[in-house]
Protein backbone atom coordinates (compact mmCIF):
# COMPACT_ATOMS: atom_id res chain seq x y z
CA UNK A 1 0.00 0.00 0.00
CA UNK A 2 1.61 3.76 -0.94
CA UNK A 3 1.76 5.69 1.86
CA UNK A 4 0.44 9.29 0.74
CA UNK A 5 1.08 11.61 3.56
CA UNK A 6 3.55 14.26 3.42
CA UNK A 7 5.56 14.44 5.78
CA UNK A 8 7.87 16.72 6.98
CA UNK A 9 11.50 15.91 7.23
CA UNK A 10 12.87 19.75 8.38
CA UNK A 11 12.79 18.24 11.78
CA UNK A 12 14.87 15.67 10.55
CA UNK A 13 17.86 17.21 9.05
CA UNK A 14 21.28 17.85 11.10
CA UNK A 15 20.10 16.69 14.10
CA UNK A 16 19.79 12.69 12.86
CA UNK A 17 23.44 13.07 10.78
CA UNK A 18 25.03 13.89 13.92
CA UNK A 19 23.98 11.12 15.99
CA UNK A 20 23.66 8.41 13.42
CA UNK A 21 25.87 6.77 11.06
CA UNK A 22 24.68 7.31 7.58
CA UNK A 23 23.34 4.34 7.03
CA UNK A 24 21.19 4.32 9.84
CA UNK A 25 19.92 8.04 8.77
CA UNK A 26 18.96 6.94 5.18
CA UNK A 27 16.93 4.16 6.65
CA UNK A 28 14.54 7.21 8.06
CA UNK A 29 14.16 9.52 4.98
CA UNK A 30 10.55 8.17 4.43
CA UNK A 31 9.43 8.19 0.18
CA UNK A 32 7.56 11.82 -0.42
CA UNK A 33 4.66 12.05 -2.03
CA UNK A 34 2.67 14.74 -2.68
CA UNK A 35 -0.91 14.82 -1.93
CA UNK A 36 -3.54 15.57 -4.75
CA UNK A 37 -5.36 18.76 -3.13
CA UNK A 38 -4.65 20.88 0.04
CA UNK A 39 -6.54 23.58 2.00
CA UNK A 40 -4.82 26.98 1.94
CA UNK A 41 -4.41 29.93 4.29
CA UNK A 42 -7.16 31.28 2.38
CA UNK A 43 -9.52 28.34 2.32
CA UNK A 44 -9.11 28.04 5.60
CA UNK A 45 -10.34 32.01 5.97
CA UNK A 46 -13.16 31.06 3.61
CA UNK A 47 -14.26 28.20 5.88
CA UNK A 48 -13.86 30.13 8.78
CA UNK A 49 -15.98 32.96 7.21
CA UNK A 50 -18.63 30.47 6.28
CA UNK A 51 -18.62 29.84 10.52
CA UNK A 52 -18.42 33.29 11.97
CA UNK A 53 -21.12 34.53 8.75
CA UNK A 54 -18.11 37.20 8.25
CA UNK A 55 -18.73 38.12 11.83
CA UNK A 56 -15.86 39.91 14.10
CA UNK A 57 -13.53 37.55 15.63
CA UNK A 58 -11.45 38.04 19.07
CA UNK A 59 -9.28 36.39 20.74
CA UNK A 60 -9.65 35.07 23.77
CA UNK A 61 -11.68 33.07 26.34
CA UNK A 62 -11.25 29.82 23.75
CA UNK A 63 -8.16 27.97 25.16
CA UNK A 64 -6.79 25.40 22.15
CA UNK A 65 -4.50 22.61 23.78
CA UNK A 66 -2.66 20.35 21.20
CA UNK A 67 0.92 19.17 21.79
CA UNK A 68 3.30 21.46 20.23
CA UNK A 69 5.40 18.48 19.25
CA UNK A 70 3.48 15.83 17.56
CA UNK A 71 4.60 11.97 17.35
CA UNK A 72 2.49 10.85 14.44
CA UNK A 73 0.22 13.04 12.16
CA UNK A 74 -2.61 9.92 11.94
CA UNK A 75 -3.36 11.22 15.42
CA UNK A 76 -3.59 14.31 17.35
CA UNK A 77 -5.14 14.93 20.64
CA UNK A 78 -7.23 18.33 20.75
CA UNK A 79 -9.18 19.65 23.25
CA UNK A 80 -10.95 23.16 23.66
CA UNK A 81 -12.36 24.36 26.87
CA UNK A 82 -14.24 28.22 26.31
CA UNK A 83 -14.26 29.78 29.45
CA UNK A 84 -17.72 30.82 29.93
CA UNK A 85 -20.53 30.60 31.86
CA UNK A 86 -23.43 27.90 30.43
CA UNK A 87 -26.24 29.76 31.09
CA UNK A 88 -29.34 29.35 29.53
CA UNK A 89 -29.26 32.66 28.61
CA UNK A 90 -25.50 33.08 28.07
CA UNK A 91 -23.22 30.11 26.85
CA UNK A 92 -21.14 28.38 23.96
CA UNK A 93 -23.30 27.74 21.11
CA UNK A 94 -20.53 26.05 19.21
CA UNK A 95 -16.84 25.51 19.22
CA UNK A 96 -15.53 24.70 15.29
CA UNK A 97 -11.79 23.47 14.62
CA UNK A 98 -9.92 24.29 11.37
CA UNK A 99 -6.66 23.41 9.70
CA UNK A 100 -4.56 25.60 7.55
CA UNK A 101 -2.59 22.27 5.24
CA UNK A 102 -5.07 19.21 5.44
CA UNK A 103 -6.86 18.95 1.92
CA UNK A 104 -9.67 20.31 3.84
CA UNK A 105 -9.66 23.28 6.09
CA UNK A 106 -12.84 21.94 8.35
CA UNK A 107 -12.17 19.48 11.00
CA UNK A 108 -15.20 19.68 13.05
CA UNK A 109 -17.88 21.82 14.61
CA UNK A 110 -19.46 20.78 18.45
CA UNK A 111 -22.90 22.14 18.98
CA UNK A 112 -23.35 23.21 22.85
CA UNK A 113 -26.24 23.74 24.88
CA UNK A 114 -26.76 24.83 28.22
CA UNK A 115 -27.02 21.45 28.99
CA UNK A 116 -23.24 20.59 28.58
CA UNK A 117 -22.54 22.82 32.09
CA UNK A 118 -19.42 23.10 31.02
CA UNK A 119 -17.81 24.22 27.12
CA UNK A 120 -15.36 21.89 26.89
CA UNK A 121 -14.77 19.05 23.93
CA UNK A 122 -12.03 17.06 23.04
CA UNK A 123 -10.95 14.68 19.86
CA UNK A 124 -8.40 13.28 17.98
CA UNK A 125 -7.38 14.67 14.63
CA UNK A 126 -4.93 13.82 11.81
CA UNK A 127 -2.25 16.76 10.07
CA UNK A 128 -0.44 15.50 7.33
CA UNK A 129 2.02 18.54 7.88
CA UNK A 130 2.82 21.07 10.08
CA UNK A 131 0.71 24.03 10.48
CA UNK A 132 -1.65 26.47 12.18
CA UNK A 133 -4.49 25.21 13.66
CA UNK A 134 -7.61 27.49 14.82
CA UNK A 135 -10.52 27.21 17.45
CA UNK A 136 -13.19 29.24 17.35
CA UNK A 137 -16.35 29.72 19.93
CA UNK A 138 -19.85 31.41 18.96
CA UNK A 139 -22.15 32.38 21.80
CA UNK A 140 -25.31 33.08 22.16
CA UNK A 141 -24.93 36.98 22.06
CA UNK A 142 -23.41 36.32 18.61
CA UNK A 143 -19.99 37.23 19.61
CA UNK A 144 -17.29 34.88 18.18
CA UNK A 145 -14.02 34.28 20.35
CA UNK A 146 -10.87 32.46 19.08
CA UNK A 147 -7.56 30.99 19.98
CA UNK A 148 -4.88 29.64 17.38
CA UNK A 149 -1.85 27.02 17.50
CA UNK A 150 1.02 25.81 15.54
CA UNK A 151 1.94 22.26 15.08
CA UNK A 152 4.90 20.52 14.33
CA UNK A 153 4.42 17.08 12.84
CA UNK A 154 7.72 14.61 12.66
CA UNK A 155 7.92 11.44 10.74
CA UNK A 156 7.69 8.16 12.38
CA UNK A 157 10.17 5.73 11.81
CA UNK A 158 10.38 2.09 10.34
CA UNK A 159 6.97 2.35 8.51
CA UNK A 160 5.13 -0.25 5.62
CA UNK A 161 6.15 0.53 2.74
CA UNK B 1 19.66 -10.88 27.87
CA UNK B 2 21.28 -7.55 27.73
CA UNK B 3 22.72 -6.10 30.45
CA UNK B 4 24.02 -2.30 30.08
CA UNK B 5 27.26 -1.34 30.99
CA UNK B 6 27.17 1.24 33.57
CA UNK B 7 28.90 4.48 32.37
CA UNK B 8 27.38 4.67 29.30
CA UNK B 9 24.69 6.58 29.84
CA UNK B 10 26.88 9.48 30.44
CA UNK B 11 28.56 8.67 27.34
CA UNK B 12 25.68 8.86 25.18
CA UNK B 13 24.73 11.85 26.67
CA UNK B 14 27.48 13.69 25.48
CA UNK B 15 26.82 13.18 21.84
CA UNK B 16 25.19 16.05 20.31
CA UNK B 17 21.66 15.80 19.46
CA UNK B 18 20.31 13.62 21.78
CA UNK B 19 19.27 16.29 24.82
CA UNK B 20 15.88 15.76 23.34
CA UNK B 21 15.32 12.24 23.82
CA UNK B 22 16.94 11.42 27.06
CA UNK B 23 16.32 13.27 30.36
CA UNK B 24 12.70 12.34 29.60
CA UNK B 25 13.82 8.37 29.57
CA UNK B 26 16.15 8.79 31.76
CA UNK B 27 13.61 10.31 34.31
CA UNK B 28 11.28 7.91 33.42
CA UNK B 29 13.65 4.92 34.38
CA UNK B 30 13.94 6.36 38.12
CA UNK B 31 10.27 6.63 38.55
CA UNK B 32 9.70 3.48 37.63
CA UNK B 33 12.08 1.99 39.64
CA UNK B 34 14.01 -0.20 37.93
CA UNK B 35 17.74 -1.05 38.62
CA UNK B 36 18.51 -2.72 34.66
CA UNK B 37 18.01 -0.07 32.52
CA UNK B 38 15.23 -1.77 30.39
CA UNK B 39 12.41 0.29 29.37
CA UNK B 40 9.65 -0.43 27.93
CA UNK B 41 8.19 1.19 24.39
CA UNK B 42 6.24 3.33 26.29
CA UNK B 43 9.05 4.85 28.14
CA UNK B 44 9.68 6.81 24.92
CA UNK B 45 6.41 8.17 23.77
CA UNK B 46 4.95 11.34 24.63
CA UNK B 47 2.49 12.19 27.07
CA UNK B 48 -0.29 12.36 25.35
CA UNK B 49 0.72 8.53 23.89
CA UNK B 50 0.95 7.24 26.97
CA UNK B 51 -2.08 8.86 28.72
CA UNK B 52 -4.25 7.70 25.77
CA UNK B 53 -3.18 3.82 26.43
CA UNK B 54 -3.33 4.26 30.08
CA UNK B 55 -7.10 5.30 29.79
CA UNK B 56 -9.24 1.98 28.86
CA UNK B 57 -12.11 4.66 27.44
CA UNK B 58 -9.64 6.62 25.36
CA UNK B 59 -7.42 3.44 24.09
CA UNK B 60 -8.62 2.32 20.68
CA UNK B 61 -7.27 -1.12 21.35
CA UNK B 62 -10.09 -1.46 23.48
CA UNK B 63 -12.45 -1.63 20.96
CA UNK B 64 -10.11 -4.90 19.43
CA UNK B 65 -10.54 -6.32 22.62
CA UNK B 66 -14.47 -6.02 23.21
CA UNK B 67 -14.71 -7.87 19.71
CA UNK B 68 -12.59 -10.60 21.07
CA UNK B 69 -14.84 -10.73 23.98
CA UNK B 70 -17.68 -11.89 21.89
CA UNK B 71 -15.85 -13.81 19.75
CA UNK B 72 -14.97 -15.67 23.02
CA UNK B 73 -18.40 -17.06 23.29
CA UNK B 74 -19.27 -17.65 19.81
CA UNK B 75 -20.20 -20.85 18.60
CA UNK B 76 -17.88 -21.59 15.62
CA UNK B 77 -17.14 -24.62 13.61
CA UNK B 78 -17.77 -28.27 12.67
CA UNK B 79 -17.40 -28.53 16.81
CA UNK B 80 -20.04 -25.81 17.74
CA UNK B 81 -17.78 -25.01 20.32
CA UNK B 82 -17.27 -21.39 21.33
CA UNK B 83 -13.76 -20.78 23.12
CA UNK B 84 -15.52 -20.17 26.61
CA UNK B 85 -17.05 -23.82 26.63
CA UNK B 86 -13.90 -25.31 27.29
CA UNK B 87 -11.95 -22.45 28.65
CA UNK B 88 -14.89 -20.34 30.45
CA UNK B 89 -14.25 -17.59 32.47
CA UNK B 90 -10.71 -15.94 30.09
CA UNK B 91 -10.43 -13.98 33.36
CA UNK B 92 -9.17 -17.26 35.18
CA UNK B 93 -8.46 -19.27 32.59
CA UNK B 94 -6.26 -16.99 30.33
CA UNK B 95 -4.47 -14.89 33.20
CA UNK B 96 -0.74 -14.78 32.50
CA UNK B 97 -0.85 -16.84 29.15
CA UNK B 98 -0.18 -14.29 27.04
CA UNK B 99 2.82 -13.67 29.23
CA UNK B 100 4.16 -16.89 28.81
CA UNK B 101 3.87 -17.03 24.93
CA UNK B 102 5.57 -17.97 22.67
CA UNK B 103 5.45 -21.47 24.04
CA UNK B 104 6.90 -25.21 23.37
CA UNK B 105 4.31 -27.25 21.19
CA UNK B 106 4.93 -30.34 21.61
CA UNK B 107 3.26 -31.92 18.95
CA UNK B 108 5.02 -29.53 16.19
CA UNK B 109 7.95 -30.10 18.32
CA UNK B 110 8.49 -25.91 17.94
CA UNK B 111 7.21 -22.71 19.54
CA UNK B 112 4.00 -21.51 18.65
CA UNK B 113 2.90 -17.54 19.09
CA UNK B 114 -0.26 -16.48 20.62
CA UNK B 115 -2.07 -16.25 17.18
CA UNK B 116 -1.03 -19.77 16.34
CA UNK B 117 -2.04 -21.61 19.30
CA UNK B 118 -5.30 -19.46 19.23
CA UNK B 119 -5.61 -21.08 15.45
CA UNK B 120 -4.90 -24.40 16.79
CA UNK B 121 -7.82 -24.86 18.97
CA UNK B 122 -9.68 -23.16 16.11
CA UNK B 123 -8.77 -25.90 13.51
CA UNK B 124 -8.04 -29.10 16.33
CA UNK B 125 -10.87 -28.17 18.98
CA UNK B 126 -13.60 -26.10 16.96
CA UNK B 127 -13.32 -27.69 13.42
CA UNK B 128 -13.17 -24.21 12.34
CA UNK B 129 -10.86 -22.30 8.98
CA UNK B 130 -8.12 -20.42 10.94
CA UNK B 131 -8.68 -16.58 10.73
CA UNK B 132 -5.65 -15.01 8.51
CA UNK B 133 -2.61 -13.21 9.85
CA UNK B 134 -3.71 -9.71 11.03
CA UNK B 135 -7.05 -10.48 10.48
CA UNK B 136 -9.47 -8.41 12.63
CA UNK B 137 -10.32 -12.11 14.08
CA UNK B 138 -7.31 -13.22 15.40
CA UNK B 139 -5.86 -9.51 16.83
CA UNK B 140 -9.62 -9.22 18.60
CA UNK B 141 -8.67 -12.73 20.15
CA UNK B 142 -5.22 -12.11 20.91
CA UNK B 143 -5.73 -8.70 22.26
CA UNK B 144 -8.46 -10.00 24.64
CA UNK B 145 -6.50 -13.14 25.93
CA UNK B 146 -3.52 -10.85 25.93
CA UNK B 147 -5.48 -8.20 28.40
CA UNK B 148 -5.95 -11.24 30.76
CA UNK B 149 -2.01 -10.52 30.96
CA UNK B 150 -2.05 -6.58 31.41
CA UNK B 151 0.23 -5.87 34.71
CA UNK B 152 2.05 -9.64 35.22
CA UNK B 153 5.20 -9.91 34.30
CA UNK B 154 6.54 -11.83 31.04
CA UNK B 155 7.04 -15.37 32.30
CA UNK B 156 8.37 -16.60 27.94
CA UNK B 157 11.54 -18.57 27.80
CA UNK B 158 11.21 -20.27 30.94
CA UNK B 159 10.43 -24.15 29.40
CA UNK B 160 13.98 -25.32 28.88
CA UNK B 161 12.65 -27.13 25.95
CA UNK B 162 13.21 -23.63 24.06
CA UNK B 163 16.50 -23.27 24.67
CA UNK B 164 17.55 -23.97 20.90
CA UNK B 165 14.71 -21.79 19.88
CA UNK B 166 15.80 -18.65 22.04
CA UNK B 167 18.94 -19.06 20.91
CA UNK B 168 18.07 -19.04 17.22
CA UNK B 169 16.21 -16.18 17.56
CA UNK B 170 19.31 -14.13 19.18
CA UNK B 171 21.56 -14.81 16.53
CA UNK B 172 19.15 -13.37 14.28
CA UNK B 173 18.74 -10.62 16.68
CA UNK B 174 22.19 -9.83 16.23
CA UNK B 175 22.71 -11.13 12.76
CA UNK B 176 23.88 -7.81 10.21
CA UNK B 177 21.33 -7.37 7.33
CA UNK B 178 19.99 -5.77 4.29
CA UNK B 179 21.21 -2.99 2.13
CA UNK B 180 22.08 -1.24 5.60
CA UNK B 181 23.86 -3.69 7.13
CA UNK B 182 22.21 -2.98 10.53
CA UNK B 183 21.09 -5.79 13.17
CA UNK B 184 18.47 -5.12 15.34
CA UNK B 185 21.19 -4.80 18.46
CA UNK B 186 22.69 -1.92 16.46
CA UNK B 187 19.64 0.22 17.17
CA UNK B 188 17.99 -1.55 19.98
CA UNK B 189 20.81 -2.34 22.12
CA UNK B 190 23.50 0.28 20.98
CA UNK B 191 21.39 3.05 19.79
CA UNK B 192 18.23 2.95 21.88
CA UNK B 193 17.01 6.43 23.04
CA UNK B 194 18.71 8.27 20.41
CA UNK B 195 16.44 9.75 17.33
CA UNK B 196 16.18 8.31 13.90
CA UNK B 197 14.43 10.74 12.10
CA UNK B 198 12.46 12.40 14.93
CA UNK B 199 11.56 8.76 16.47
CA UNK B 200 13.43 7.55 19.95
CA UNK B 201 14.61 4.16 18.80
CA UNK B 202 12.85 2.11 22.19
CA UNK B 203 14.83 -1.32 23.61
CA UNK B 204 12.64 -3.39 21.29
CA UNK B 205 10.61 -5.04 24.34
CA UNK B 206 7.36 -6.57 23.12
CA UNK B 207 5.56 -5.67 26.14
CA UNK B 208 1.94 -4.66 24.52
CA UNK B 209 1.18 -6.62 21.72
CA UNK B 210 -0.99 -6.91 19.86
CA UNK B 211 -0.67 -3.04 19.50
CA UNK B 212 -2.61 -0.30 18.44
CA UNK B 213 -0.07 1.64 16.19
CA UNK B 214 -1.37 5.20 15.57
CA UNK B 215 0.65 5.11 12.14
CA UNK B 216 -0.80 2.19 11.55
CA UNK B 217 -4.42 3.75 12.15
CA UNK B 218 -5.09 0.34 14.00
CA UNK B 219 -4.06 -2.99 15.50
CA UNK B 220 -0.99 -5.07 14.38
CA UNK B 221 0.71 -7.84 15.81
CA UNK B 222 4.20 -7.92 16.80
CA UNK B 223 5.24 -9.65 13.27
CA UNK B 224 3.75 -6.61 11.65
CA UNK B 225 6.04 -4.83 13.86
CA UNK B 226 9.13 -6.92 12.74
CA UNK B 227 8.44 -5.89 9.08
CA UNK B 228 8.48 -2.62 9.41
CA UNK B 229 11.70 -3.19 11.25
CA UNK B 230 13.24 -5.40 8.76
CA UNK B 231 11.91 -3.04 5.93
CA UNK B 232 13.55 -0.44 7.44
CA UNK B 233 16.59 -1.56 6.89
CA UNK B 234 16.10 -2.85 3.59
CA UNK B 235 16.02 -6.49 3.92
CA UNK B 236 13.08 -8.74 3.03
CA UNK B 237 10.46 -9.83 5.20
CA UNK B 238 9.62 -13.28 5.87
CA UNK B 239 6.45 -14.68 5.63
CA UNK B 240 3.95 -14.12 8.55
CA UNK B 241 4.06 -17.54 10.64
CA UNK B 242 7.84 -18.03 9.57
CA UNK B 243 10.30 -19.94 12.57
CA UNK B 244 12.66 -17.05 12.30
CA UNK B 245 9.65 -14.86 13.44
CA UNK B 246 8.24 -16.97 15.90
CA UNK B 247 12.10 -17.73 17.10
CA UNK B 248 12.99 -13.65 17.34
CA UNK B 249 9.26 -13.18 18.76
CA UNK B 250 10.65 -15.62 21.78
CA UNK B 251 14.03 -14.01 22.01
CA UNK B 252 12.75 -10.59 22.55
CA UNK B 253 9.86 -11.82 25.31
CA UNK B 254 12.64 -13.83 26.80
CA UNK B 255 14.92 -10.96 26.46
CA UNK B 256 11.77 -9.17 28.62
CA UNK B 257 11.48 -11.45 31.14
CA UNK B 258 9.94 -9.77 34.19
CA UNK B 259 8.72 -6.82 32.44
CA UNK B 260 5.32 -6.04 32.75
CA UNK B 261 2.68 -6.57 30.12
CA UNK B 262 0.69 -3.69 28.55
CA UNK B 263 -1.24 -5.23 26.27
CA UNK B 264 -3.51 -3.51 24.64
CA UNK B 265 -0.36 -0.86 24.17
CA UNK B 266 -0.87 2.07 22.07
CA UNK B 267 2.53 3.14 19.95
CA UNK B 268 3.52 5.71 17.46
CA UNK C 1 -22.85 -3.07 13.20
CA UNK C 2 -19.65 -1.08 14.69
CA UNK C 3 -17.90 -1.58 17.81
CA UNK C 4 -18.78 1.25 19.89
CA UNK C 5 -17.48 2.49 23.14
CA UNK C 6 -18.74 4.47 25.88
CA UNK C 7 -17.67 6.07 29.11
CA UNK C 8 -19.73 7.55 31.66
CA UNK C 9 -19.41 7.58 35.86
CA UNK C 10 -21.76 4.98 37.07
CA UNK C 11 -23.31 6.76 39.75
CA UNK C 12 -23.62 10.79 39.91
CA UNK C 13 -25.15 13.46 41.49
CA UNK C 14 -27.91 15.43 40.30
CA UNK C 15 -26.14 18.74 39.06
CA UNK C 16 -23.01 16.93 38.49
CA UNK C 17 -20.83 17.87 35.06
CA UNK C 18 -19.76 14.76 33.86
CA UNK C 19 -17.61 13.15 31.00
CA UNK C 20 -18.62 11.43 28.27
CA UNK C 21 -16.30 9.72 26.50
CA UNK C 22 -17.12 7.87 22.86
CA UNK C 23 -15.04 5.52 20.66
CA UNK C 24 -15.98 3.79 17.54
CA UNK C 25 -14.62 1.23 15.26
CA UNK C 26 -14.29 3.08 11.67
CA UNK C 27 -11.66 3.51 9.18
CA UNK C 28 -12.86 7.53 8.13
CA UNK C 29 -11.63 7.15 4.56
CA UNK C 30 -10.93 10.70 3.45
CA UNK C 31 -11.46 10.49 -0.14
CA UNK C 32 -7.88 11.80 -0.21
CA UNK C 33 -6.08 8.47 -0.71
CA UNK C 34 -4.97 7.63 -3.77
CA UNK C 35 -5.00 3.67 -4.67
CA UNK C 36 -2.42 1.65 -6.41
CA UNK C 37 -4.15 2.35 -9.51
CA UNK C 38 -4.25 5.63 -9.30
CA UNK C 39 -7.52 6.35 -8.36
CA UNK C 40 -8.52 7.46 -5.00
CA UNK C 41 -10.48 5.49 -2.49
CA UNK C 42 -14.13 6.97 -2.18
CA UNK C 43 -14.41 9.10 1.00
CA UNK C 44 -16.18 6.88 3.87
CA UNK C 45 -16.64 8.69 6.90
CA UNK C 46 -18.77 9.43 10.24
CA UNK C 47 -19.66 13.26 9.89
CA UNK C 48 -22.27 13.07 12.80
CA UNK C 49 -22.23 12.19 16.24
CA UNK C 50 -25.70 12.97 17.84
CA UNK C 51 -26.20 12.69 21.98
CA UNK C 52 -29.61 13.02 23.41
CA UNK C 53 -30.09 12.50 27.02
CA UNK C 54 -33.84 10.84 27.90
CA UNK C 55 -34.61 12.15 24.45
CA UNK C 56 -33.32 15.68 24.27
CA UNK C 57 -30.08 16.66 22.09
CA UNK C 58 -27.57 18.16 24.26
CA UNK C 59 -24.54 17.61 22.37
CA UNK C 60 -24.02 17.50 18.56
CA UNK C 61 -20.75 16.93 16.48
CA UNK C 62 -20.09 17.46 12.65
CA UNK C 63 -17.05 15.40 11.90
CA UNK C 64 -14.76 16.06 8.52
CA UNK C 65 -12.25 13.53 7.72
CA UNK C 66 -9.38 15.03 9.17
CA UNK C 67 -10.84 13.34 12.18
CA UNK C 68 -8.57 10.47 13.28
CA UNK C 69 -9.83 6.33 12.25
CA UNK C 70 -11.96 4.83 15.16
CA UNK C 71 -13.18 8.70 15.86
CA UNK C 72 -13.11 9.58 19.88
CA UNK C 73 -15.07 12.24 21.00
CA UNK C 74 -15.32 13.16 24.87
CA UNK C 75 -17.61 16.19 25.82
CA UNK C 76 -20.15 17.24 29.17
CA UNK C 77 -23.18 17.09 29.92
CA UNK C 78 -25.15 18.24 33.73
CA UNK C 79 -26.11 14.76 35.11
CA UNK C 80 -30.18 15.87 35.58
CA UNK C 81 -31.90 12.92 36.23
CA UNK C 82 -31.59 9.15 35.86
CA UNK C 83 -32.25 7.61 32.75
CA UNK C 84 -30.90 7.00 29.47
CA UNK C 85 -27.97 8.46 27.29
CA UNK C 86 -27.94 7.64 23.70
CA UNK C 87 -25.29 8.06 21.32
CA UNK C 88 -25.96 7.91 17.23
CA UNK C 89 -23.37 7.95 14.75
CA UNK C 90 -24.56 8.66 11.34
CA UNK C 91 -22.13 7.54 7.88
CA UNK C 92 -22.08 9.16 4.43
CA UNK C 93 -23.88 6.73 3.52
CA UNK C 94 -26.77 7.71 5.52
CA UNK C 95 -26.85 4.99 8.23
CA UNK C 96 -26.78 5.48 11.59
CA UNK C 97 -25.69 3.31 14.35
CA UNK C 98 -27.21 3.91 18.17
CA UNK C 99 -26.21 2.92 21.32
CA UNK C 100 -27.78 4.00 24.97
CA UNK C 101 -26.08 3.77 28.39
CA UNK C 102 -28.08 3.89 31.61
CA UNK C 103 -27.37 7.04 34.16
CA UNK C 104 -28.05 6.59 37.66
CA UNK C 105 -28.75 10.39 39.20
CA UNK C 106 -28.79 10.46 42.80
C1 LIG D 1 17.56 1.48 11.94
C2 LIG D 1 17.27 1.22 13.32
C3 LIG D 1 16.44 -0.02 13.62
C4 LIG D 1 16.74 -1.32 13.31
C5 LIG D 1 17.95 -1.86 12.55
C6 LIG D 1 15.67 -2.11 13.87
N1 LIG D 1 14.76 -1.31 14.49
FE1 LIG D 1 13.20 -1.89 15.60
N2 LIG D 1 12.61 0.02 15.88
C7 LIG D 1 13.32 1.12 15.45
C8 LIG D 1 12.57 2.32 15.79
C9 LIG D 1 12.99 3.75 15.49
C10 LIG D 1 11.39 1.89 16.43
C11 LIG D 1 10.25 2.78 16.95
C12 LIG D 1 9.55 3.31 15.74
C13 LIG D 1 8.38 4.16 15.93
O1 LIG D 1 7.81 4.17 17.01
O2 LIG D 1 8.01 4.81 14.97
C14 LIG D 1 11.47 0.44 16.48
C15 LIG D 1 10.51 -0.37 17.09
C16 LIG D 1 10.69 -1.73 17.32
C17 LIG D 1 9.82 -2.53 18.12
C18 LIG D 1 8.57 -2.04 18.86
C19 LIG D 1 8.82 -1.87 20.32
C20 LIG D 1 7.56 -1.52 21.09
O3 LIG D 1 7.66 -0.76 22.05
O4 LIG D 1 6.49 -2.02 20.76
C21 LIG D 1 10.30 -3.81 18.09
C22 LIG D 1 9.72 -5.03 18.80
C23 LIG D 1 11.47 -3.81 17.24
N3 LIG D 1 11.68 -2.52 16.80
C24 LIG D 1 12.24 -4.91 16.94
C25 LIG D 1 13.26 -4.91 15.99
C26 LIG D 1 13.90 -6.12 15.51
C27 LIG D 1 13.60 -7.52 15.98
C28 LIG D 1 14.82 -5.71 14.58
C29 LIG D 1 15.71 -6.60 13.71
C30 LIG D 1 15.01 -7.44 12.79
C31 LIG D 1 14.78 -4.26 14.53
N4 LIG D 1 13.79 -3.82 15.37
C32 LIG D 1 15.61 -3.48 13.76
C33 LIG D 1 14.55 1.11 14.83
C34 LIG D 1 15.19 -0.02 14.36
C1 LIG E 1 -12.99 -28.18 22.61
C2 LIG E 1 -12.34 -27.42 23.66
C3 LIG E 1 -11.57 -26.17 23.24
C4 LIG E 1 -12.04 -25.11 22.52
C5 LIG E 1 -13.38 -24.92 21.83
C6 LIG E 1 -10.98 -24.13 22.51
N1 LIG E 1 -9.90 -24.61 23.20
FE1 LIG E 1 -8.20 -23.61 23.59
N2 LIG E 1 -7.42 -25.27 24.47
C7 LIG E 1 -8.11 -26.43 24.71
C8 LIG E 1 -7.23 -27.39 25.37
C9 LIG E 1 -7.59 -28.79 25.79
C10 LIG E 1 -5.98 -26.73 25.52
C11 LIG E 1 -4.70 -27.31 26.13
C12 LIG E 1 -3.73 -27.68 25.06
C13 LIG E 1 -4.20 -28.85 24.19
O1 LIG E 1 -4.58 -29.86 24.74
O2 LIG E 1 -4.20 -28.70 22.96
C14 LIG E 1 -6.15 -25.40 24.95
C15 LIG E 1 -5.17 -24.43 24.95
C16 LIG E 1 -5.38 -23.10 24.62
C17 LIG E 1 -4.42 -22.03 24.81
C18 LIG E 1 -3.03 -22.18 25.42
C19 LIG E 1 -3.18 -22.14 26.90
C20 LIG E 1 -1.86 -22.28 27.64
O3 LIG E 1 -1.91 -22.16 28.87
O4 LIG E 1 -0.82 -22.47 27.03
C21 LIG E 1 -5.00 -20.89 24.38
C22 LIG E 1 -4.37 -19.48 24.38
C23 LIG E 1 -6.30 -21.23 23.88
N3 LIG E 1 -6.51 -22.57 24.05
C24 LIG E 1 -7.19 -20.32 23.34
C25 LIG E 1 -8.41 -20.70 22.77
C26 LIG E 1 -9.25 -19.79 22.06
C27 LIG E 1 -8.98 -18.29 21.86
C28 LIG E 1 -10.32 -20.50 21.63
C29 LIG E 1 -11.48 -20.02 20.76
C30 LIG E 1 -11.10 -19.46 19.49
C31 LIG E 1 -10.14 -21.86 22.10
N4 LIG E 1 -8.97 -21.94 22.78
C32 LIG E 1 -11.05 -22.88 21.89
C33 LIG E 1 -9.43 -26.68 24.41
C34 LIG E 1 -10.24 -25.85 23.66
Amino acid sequence: MAKARVRTTEKAGATRRQVLRAGIAAAAVPLLLVRPARATPREMEAAIRAFTGGAEMRPGKVALDLPPLVENGNSVPVTVTVDHPMAPEDHVQAIALFNERNPQPNVAVFHLTPRAGRAAVSTRIRLGDSQKIVAIARLADGSYWSDEAEVIVTLPACVEN
Amino acid sequence: MTPRQPGRMTARAALAGLAAALPAVACLAQQDGRQDGRLSGSAFMSAETREMQADDAANPGMLSVLDGEALWSRKEGAAGRACADCHSDAATSMRGVAARFPAFDAARNAPVNLDQRINICRAEKQGAAPFAWESPEILALSAYVGLQSRGLPITAGEDPRLAPFIERGRGFYSLRQGQLDLACASCHDDNWGRLLGSSPIPQAHPTGYPIYRLEWQGMGSLQRRLRNCLAGVRAEPFAYGAPEYVELELFLMTRAHGMVMETPAVRP
Amino acid sequence: MARTLINIPKQTRRGEVIEIKTLIAHPMETGFRPLANGSLAPRDIINRLVCTYNGEEVFRADLFPAITANPYVAFTTVATESGEIALSWTDDRGQTQTETVAIKVE
